[in-house]
């Protein structure tokens, strides 16, 4: 773990997530609930919020609710819909229907990879906003010539996710982030993309002497827009706390503002100036209270959840379970270990998986990758080549015995290559010399070399792996 | 005729939707100018309509029970591409790119919409003088209020403009109107009719219903206009009401209640020729074989207060939408705020920016628990008193209105003199419960005097036995 003080300071961090649902529609309308596409054409009344517009509540979106609940163990309860009043061109009816003292989730833990549990208050049932761009003056409001609004996302659901100030470092926060996303995804409750923005993070950031009891004054952080900047956030804030209280002056309670360009955070406003936003119970919607029986549904229905999910990798490859993360969250774990049950050998699976099908299987079936490490493990083929061919595999499929020989790749007899090596030493004696008698640093070099020249001779048909034995076999005899 | 009668006679082949429509357009063209019932009356339309009604009639198809009869419908009820502004500047020009639900229950049924009528704006009145576009003038007598907020409908009525129509009752807002302008005014049971579609005023009280110059016709238009609608999750899971048996039923063996808060008790202001009008109206419920006697429901004296603030605070919030933003014209200013504001000031009138005010004070951090909360439990107490009331009775009775149609310009310094119009009414909208307002007898200066009747959540079926019981009676003494 990394040092979460900062000279004898403790960071305590509570973050609050904002999750669009998977749902083919709005939460409270038909309109599609799609990313992107042309300003405002994914609208209808409703979601603009026209007069005589009434919401109705998209049951689809109260189940991945559910989900989230169940997957955070929470206690899933009647809840009320309520008005949250401000006014802002984005925000149609001037009012987000959100959910205030009974929220559908209450309560529960989320655990990190290192099986830590982090407290969640609530995850609660709400409408996104629109967005405005500002055309003139640099995309700055104040000296805008004029604002544009697309509504398209004015009504897609989120689940806010409010996490306890359990967090203690910019790593744990990382970590909290990426397994909410990981367990959103594994649900099917949301695509979790930060980077489109259908996952959001604002973060409480204070800081107290280690060994304190008490909170600090906290402020909350606005426009986080990857784990990166959640961290390089967390970061500044609390050292701009420290330097404050250091200094003998107070935190004031703010909300602040991120911004990745400077890397700082700006004060958007005091505790004075924030919103009254004048909550009141829904008239529109009548309270949501999902039977017990519907709930049990959505349990038995439930997918495993990543942290199990890893375990199971984990077993299987016989590796930590961290380790099994990445393949967890591309999920390519089932893959993984049906490919490991046919016998192909754990590390290459994983290897693979990790590194060559980052875009996913394609057509590669479970059958032509065993087959293709077995071929790569008895060394018919090296692993350049069987890169090669698990291409081919998953643009096309097929059988990677044929792929290989149409590629002419066979594997080469031992003495053929020990003449070729012979040789490039006879060429090259400097380099010989440099690798024979260099420390392990040195040899790695000189080994990258020798192995690029016979792969340019035998145009990449040698294993890397049996020119480097027979490399180090020479330069020791 | 009536809307029976000319349905009838459409359906029959003895006249043509046409000549029925021309029939009231001509009486339209002759005193709409005096009166101001509508805001814009859709003749083209109407005509259209009217003309696919008769070509239905001519294949031998049934338009349904409504077929041929103009409606009139309040202006704060959306028509896909017909101007809708409430009455209000805020407004102007906008044109609602889709039907209200009970729109579409109109036309399916065979009505033929002959104009938006109009309102206080936003519905927030008791006289239809805070329009922008000037009052509406009651017809029975031209220099008094026809009470609002859907003056304009029942005006419509009462002149016969419209054998039908349509308003909106958040406190008092079709069954007050209705007994000044001596017609009957429907506030069915929350949820009884769909309201996607009708403009919000305040959300938890607003309720769509039926005027007509017939207790029966009422009766047929609630039955047209009445069942669940999937776009309003507030509107109950229940077929269309079926009135039919209760027009000819009687009420004998029925035990009625009378307010005692509501006639001459706690309440003050309650005039004596409408007291009277309401002993005559006890009277003949109990020679047709009621029992009624007095009761109390002691919370509804609070109904008023509590309304006060429920009714603006939602208020406040449903007209937040009005920001220059996406509809409506739009004041320009520097910032988008300051167009906001801009926008608002000249769009709203004096007695909507009151409200809009006291609504947002209602809700504000340190003062909710003093008004709203308090409110809500109000609300809860009048609730209460009303199911205690009625383990005894099955109906209770009221005045409507405190007076007859007082003069324009009378109440129009006074807002509370305004809002003790609706001390009558504003209970069952708090409650959800259905009432209707029955023309009974009439006050020293001849003007009408309508009798409430208030029946429990989903029992408009022995709410109208009792209407039609009081409407028999009285043509009896006419």
């Amino acid at each position: 773990m990394t040092d979460n003080t900062l000279d004898g300071w403790e960071i305590v961090i509570g973050l609050e997530v904002h999750a669009e649902l998977a749902t083919a529609t709005k939460l409270f309308s038909s309109a599609r609930n799609i990313f992107g596409g042309d300003p405002n054409t994914n609208i209808d009344p409703v979601s603009l919020g026209l007069p005589g517009s009434l919401p109705v509540l998209n049951q689809k979106a109260v189940e991945l609710a559910i989900r989230v609940g169940l997957a955070l163990n929470s206690r899933v309860q009647r809840s009320v819909f309520a008005r949250k009043n401000y006014f802002y061109p984005d925000m149609p009816k001037a009012y987000q229907i959100s959910q205030f003292d009974l929220p559908i989730n209450e309560g529960g833990w989320l655990e990190l990879p290192d099986g830590r549990q982090i407290g969640i208050e609530r995850a609660h049932l709400e409408e996104d906003t629109g967005k405005s761009s500002h055309v003139g003056g640099g995309g700055r409001i104040h000296e805008a010539d004029y604002s544009l609004v697309d509504y398209n996302r004015a009504g897609v659901p989120l689940i806010e996710i409010v996490g306890a100030p359990d967090l203690r470092s910019a790593d744990d926060a990382r970590d909290y982030v990426s397994e909410l996303r990981s367990i959103l995804v594994a649900i099917g409750a949301s695509d979790g993309k930060m980077e489109e923005g259908s996952m959001r993070v604002d973060c409480n950031v204070s800081v107290r002497l280690q060994g304190n009891e008490e909170f600090g004054t906290r402020c909350e952080v606005k426009n986080i827009n990857s784990l990166r900047s959640l961290g390089r956030a967390i970061e500044y804030e609390a050292r701009r706390q420290v330097d404050i209280i250091t200094s003998g002056q107070e935190v004031e309670q703010q909300t602040r503002h991120w911004d990745e360009a400077d890397g700082r955070t700006h004060k958007l406003r005091s505790k004075e100036e924030a919103f009254d936003y004048r909550y009141f119970s829904e008239p529109d919607l009548v309270p949501l209270d999902p039977s017990p029986e519907w709930i049990s549904e959505i349990k038995e229905a439930m997918p495993p959840l990543p942290r199990q999910r890893r375990i199971d990798l984990a077993e299987a490859a016989e590796i930590e379970p961290k380790a099994a993360t990445l393949i967890v969250e591309r999920n390519l774990d089932d893959f993984a270990m049906s490919a490991i049950k046919k016998g192909a050998d754990a590390t290459r699976v994983l290897v693979h998986l990790a590194n060559n099908l980052a875009d996913g299987v394609g057509q590669l079936t479970v059958d032509a990758f065993a087959a293709l490490i077995d071929l790569e493990t008895s060394g018919d083929l090296s692993a350049t080549q069987a890169k090669t061919v698990l291409a081919d595999l998953v643009d096309n499929g097929g059988d990677p015995a044929k792929i290989a020989a149409n590629h002419g790749f066979e594997a080469m007899d031992s003495s053929e290559l020990e003449a070729l090596i012979e040789g490039i030493i006879t060429e090259h004696p400097d380099d010989w010399t440099a690798f024979a008698q260099g420390d392990a640093e040195e040899r790695k070099k000189k080994s990258g070399f020798f192995v690029g020249q016979v792969m340019k001779m035998t145009k990449g048909q040698a294993d890397g792996k049996v020119v480097n034995d027979i490399l180090l076999r020479r330069a020791e005899n | 005729m009536n809307a029976r009668e000319i349905s009838s006679a459409i359906r029959k082949g003895e006249t043509t939707a046409k000549d029925v429509l021309e029939n009231h357009l001509t009486v339209i063209q002759d005193r709409e100018e005096e009166i101001h019932a509508f805001n814009l009356v859709m003749t083209e339309e109407a005509r259209n309509e009217a003309e696919g009604i008769d070509a239905l009639i001519a294949k031998g198809k049934d338009p349904g029970p409504l077929a041929g009869i103009p409606v009139a419908v309040k202006d704060n009820i959306c028509t896909l591409g017909i101007p809708t502004t409430c009455s209000s500047k805020i407004l102007d020009g906008w044109r609602p790119p889709y039907d209200a639900t009970i729109i579409k229950r109109l036309r399916d049924a065979g009505a033929v919409i002959v104009g938006k009528t109009n309102l206080d704006e936003f519905a927030m009145g008791a006289s239809t003088e805070n329009s922008a576009f000037g009052p509406t003038r009651n017809p029975l007598d031209t220099t008094r209020v026809p009470g609002g907020s859907s003056g304009g409908s029942a005006a419509a009525v009462a002149a016969g403009f419209a054998p039908l129509a349509i308003g909106s009752d958040t406190g008092g807002s079709i069954r007050q109107p209705a007994a000044l302008c001596g017609v009957v005014g429907v506030k069915p049971t929350y949820g009884r009719v769909s309201r996607y579609g009708l403009v919000a005023f305040a959300s938890s009280l607003d309720q769509i219903g039926p005027f007509a110059e017939t207790v029966s016709d009422a009766a047929l238009l609630l039955e047209t206009i009445s069942g669940h609608d999937p776009l309003d999750t507030t509107s109950i899971i229940e077929p269309p009401l079926d009135l039919s048996t209760a027009l000819t039923q009687g009420v004998k063996g029925l035990r009625i209640g009378v307010i005692d808060e509501l006639s001459g008790g706690a309440v003050e202001g309650i005039s004596d020729e409408v007291l009277s009008c309401l002993d005559d109206a006890v009277q003949a419920l109990t020679t047709a074989g009621a029992i009624v006697e007095r009761t109390s429901v002691p919370s509804t004296v609070y109904g008023l207060s509590a309304y006060y603030v429920i009714a603006p605070a939602e208020a406040s919030s449903n007209l937040a939408r009005y920001d220059g933003v996406r509809f409506g014209p739009r004041v320009d200013a520097k910032t988008t705020s300051e167009m906001m504001v801009a926008t608002r000031t000249a769009g709203f009138g004096d007695e909507v920016k009151r409200r809009i005010m006291l609504g947002t004070y209602a809700l504000s951090a340190g003062y909710y628990d003093a008004y709203y909360g308090k409110s809500q439990k109000v609300r809860t107490l009048i609730m209460n008193d009303f199911a205690n009331a009625y383990e005894k009775y099955d109906l209770l009775l009221s005045p409507t209105a405190p007076t007859t149609a007082f003069p324009l310009g009378d109440k129009t310094e006074d807002p509370l003199q305004m809002y003790l119009q609706d001390i009558c009414t504003i209970s069952s909208n708090l409650a959800g419960h259905p009432a209707m307002s029955v023309p009974f007898g009439k006050g020293i200066d001849g003007l009408p005097v309508g009798i409430q009747v208030l029946a429990p959540a989903m029992d408009e079926h022995t709410m109208f036995r009792a209407g039609a019981v009081l409407e028999f009676s009285n043509q009896g003494q006419a």
